[in-house]
């Protein structure tokens, strides 16, 4: 089974190009699975169960959706693979920016669109920095220049990606994204494998559930401010 | 590929000669100030912390900067020559036979026509991707005769194809200028100001209302918009290949347009209904159910047609400048 990892900020156009390669995909006659992380909610899978494609759903909740993924995305490997599919393809929102689901090994894909702004990239983590393939949408938008200034901004971030120009509505540039689909890496599990990059400690008091605010309701990992430095 | 010199020579040096690094740096959150220390050091006395901070390690931040400096570097070679492009035949929607094998070479306009949904925008698009029997139409593509190596693909510093598309909308909250001058930056063109300037005029040349370089880019009209693409795409791009679609629709003199853009020797690709741009080009490639129906050479009754419709245009124009400024047209 190939499995990739697709993430990005919210809205970006995970769900529209994933759907896109997934009919590519399809005509290849492919069968194919998607695991969808979000926080508090999503439509997503109903929109993947449409296309025919089997699905799973995760709900984070109250925790960083991608701690929440690096826990049971070993389970979902093995819930595609029973299930038979060839492609497995997780989408998950990069709620927090420093957090990051890819994996040593596995094709990782980020999604980002070119309303974002020009700063954009240089505030993403891991995620962008480190992905296999960079993603742009919503190019039909903006003017060729503008696509080009912030694919040059992308690729000062993360020079080594592949970055692919993609439009989520009408799919053009999905049908190039799908043959890199399929020189993804075949694997049966995540047994062994690794982040590509360890996901920051989050372990103050307000991790646990406080909601006081004040110095004596702090505890565990505290960072303040520097207050002084004004210059 | 490291570039080892660059690594152990003080940084006044490096960053004299590859002012991008510090820019490089910089997106990164990473200040880093000329001296007599080497780049190597400065990475090497960077705080771990500081680096875990910006969801960094030190082995990944020198990846990015060695493929960063390929790239960079990769812009100041010349780009190798193309001689021609091929279009080689696959099928159309209903899967019969596409029998065309065309070549067009540098300094050629080629036209596309063909219904909406026909397969314009397919035809532009395999050739971006090069393709090679792997896209819907199972069209290949060959450059200077050959399968191109398919770096041409992916890269994003020789770019095979320039496209200029119908969208014409800015999003950054730029100047014109400022917008040029990344955009140049971006190209490592080797004298910016001049080049940024040079645009700025001839868009405004393009453009029936002129602009300042401090105009935002939100704030232009359709019109200067697309005059400052044109501008752009015929200063800035190093792309042997142009791909054009539809430059009629727009409030700009679209024959000093696409005489700007053919210019330099490039091989043009252009769809478009106008009579005149069709006439102008050597060739009109007939699309029909996603397959080119037939190819119209350019031939002299058609040319000296073109002179006239050249004269109809002129006239139309002239009242369209009449209505703009405010006059009647009970007398033509
Ligand atoms: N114009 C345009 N709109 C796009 C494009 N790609 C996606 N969209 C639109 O952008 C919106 C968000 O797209 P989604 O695919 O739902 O984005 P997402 O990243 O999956 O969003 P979440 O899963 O909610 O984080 C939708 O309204 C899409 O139709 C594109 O290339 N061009
Ligand atoms: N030979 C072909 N075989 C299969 N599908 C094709 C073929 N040619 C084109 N198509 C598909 O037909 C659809 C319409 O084509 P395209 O978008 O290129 O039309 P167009 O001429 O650019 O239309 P418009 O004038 O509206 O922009 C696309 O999905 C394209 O992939
Ligand atoms: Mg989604
Ligand atoms: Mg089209
Ligand atoms: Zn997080
Ligand atoms: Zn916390």
């Amino acid at each position: 089974m190939r499995f990739l990892t697709v993430s990005g900020p919210p809205s970006s156009g995970k769900t529209s190009v994933i759907l896109r390669v997934i009919e590519a995909l399809q005509a290849r006659m492919h069968k194919i699975g998607v695991v969808k992380f979000d926080c508090l909610l999503t439509d997503d899978d109903t929109l993947y169960a449409k296309k025919g494609v089997l699905v799973k759903k995760g709900l984070s909740g109250a925790l960083c959706p991608d701690h929440y993924f690096v826990s049971n995305i070993e389970a979902c490997v093995t819930w595609g693979k029973e299930n038979g599919c060839e492609y497995l393809i997780s989408e998950s929102a990069g709620l927090c920016n420093r957090c990051s689901p890819h994996i040593n090994d596995i094709t990782a894909i980020c999604v980002i669109d070119n309303l974002s702004g020009v700063n954009t990239p240089r505030k993403i983590g891991p995620m962008l920095k480190s992905a296999d393939i960079v993603v742009i949408t919503k190019g039909d938008i903006v003017s060729q220049a503008e696509r080009e200034v912030f694919a040059s901004r992308v690729k000062q971030v993360n020079p080594g990606a592949v970055i692919m120009n993609i439009n989520g509505i009408t799919g053009q540039g999905a049908f190039e994204l799908t043959s890199l689909f399929e020189t993804a890496s075949d694997i049966d599990t995540l047994k062994g494998k690794t982040l590509r990059f360890s996901m920051p400690a989050a372990l103050c008091s307000y991790c646990l559930g406080e909601t006081r605010i004040g110095d004596e309701y702090q505890t565990g990992n505290v960072r303040k401010m520097d207050m002084e430095d004004n210059k | 590929m490291r570039h080892v010199a660059l690594y152990q020579q003080p940084l006044t040096t490096t960053l004299a000669d590859h002012p991008y690094i510090e820019d490089f740096l910089s997106s990164f959150g990473l200040p880093v100030a000329a001296s007599n220390n080497s780049l190597e050091h400065y990475l090497d006395q960077l705080n771990p912390d500081l680096l875990e901070d910006l969801g960094l390690s030190r082995e990944q931040l020198q990846r990015s900067l060695d493929d960063f400096l390929n790239g960079m570097l990769a812009l100041r070679k010349p780009l190798d020559k193309v001689e021609s492009l091929t279009i080689i035949g696959g099928h159309n929607k209903s899967g019969e036979a596409e029998e065309v094998e065309l070549t067009l070479q540098p300094g050629e306009v080629t036209c596309i026509v063909g219904p909406t949904g026909s397969g314009k925008s397919r035809l532009l698009a395999d050739i971006e991707w090069v393709a090679q029997g792997d896209t819907p139409t199972g069209r290949k593509i060959l450059i200077n005769d050959q399968v191109p190596d398919s770096q041409w693909r992916f890269s994003t510093e020789h770019k095979l194809v320039a496209q200029l598309s119908q969208n014409m909308n800015f999003v950054m909250d730029l100047t014109a200028e400022e917008f040029i001058q990344m955009h140049a930056e971006s190209r490592l063109v080797t004298n910016p100001q001049e080049k940024v300037a040079q645009i700025l005029e001839q868009a405004n040349m393009l453009a029936g209302e002129q602009f300042c370089p401090d105009t935002p880019v939100t704030a232009l009209s359709g019109g200067q918009s697309r005059a400052l693409m044109i501008a752009d795409m015929a200063f800035l791009s190093k792309s042997p290949i142009a791909l054009i679609d539809e430059i009629e629709n727009a409030g700009i003199d679209r024959k000093k347009a696409l005489n700007l853009l053919i210019r330099e020797e490039k091989i043009v690709l252009m769809a478009t209904h106008d009579p005149i741009l069709a006439l102008m080009g050597d060739r009109r490639l007939v699309i029909k159910n996603g397959g080119i129906a037939k190819v119209i050479k350019a031939n002299e009754a058609e040319r000296r047609n073109l002179q006239r419709l050249e004269e109809m245009d002129n006239q139309l124009l002239a009242l369209r400048n009449r209505i703009r400024s405010g006059e009647t047209l009970e007398q033509l």
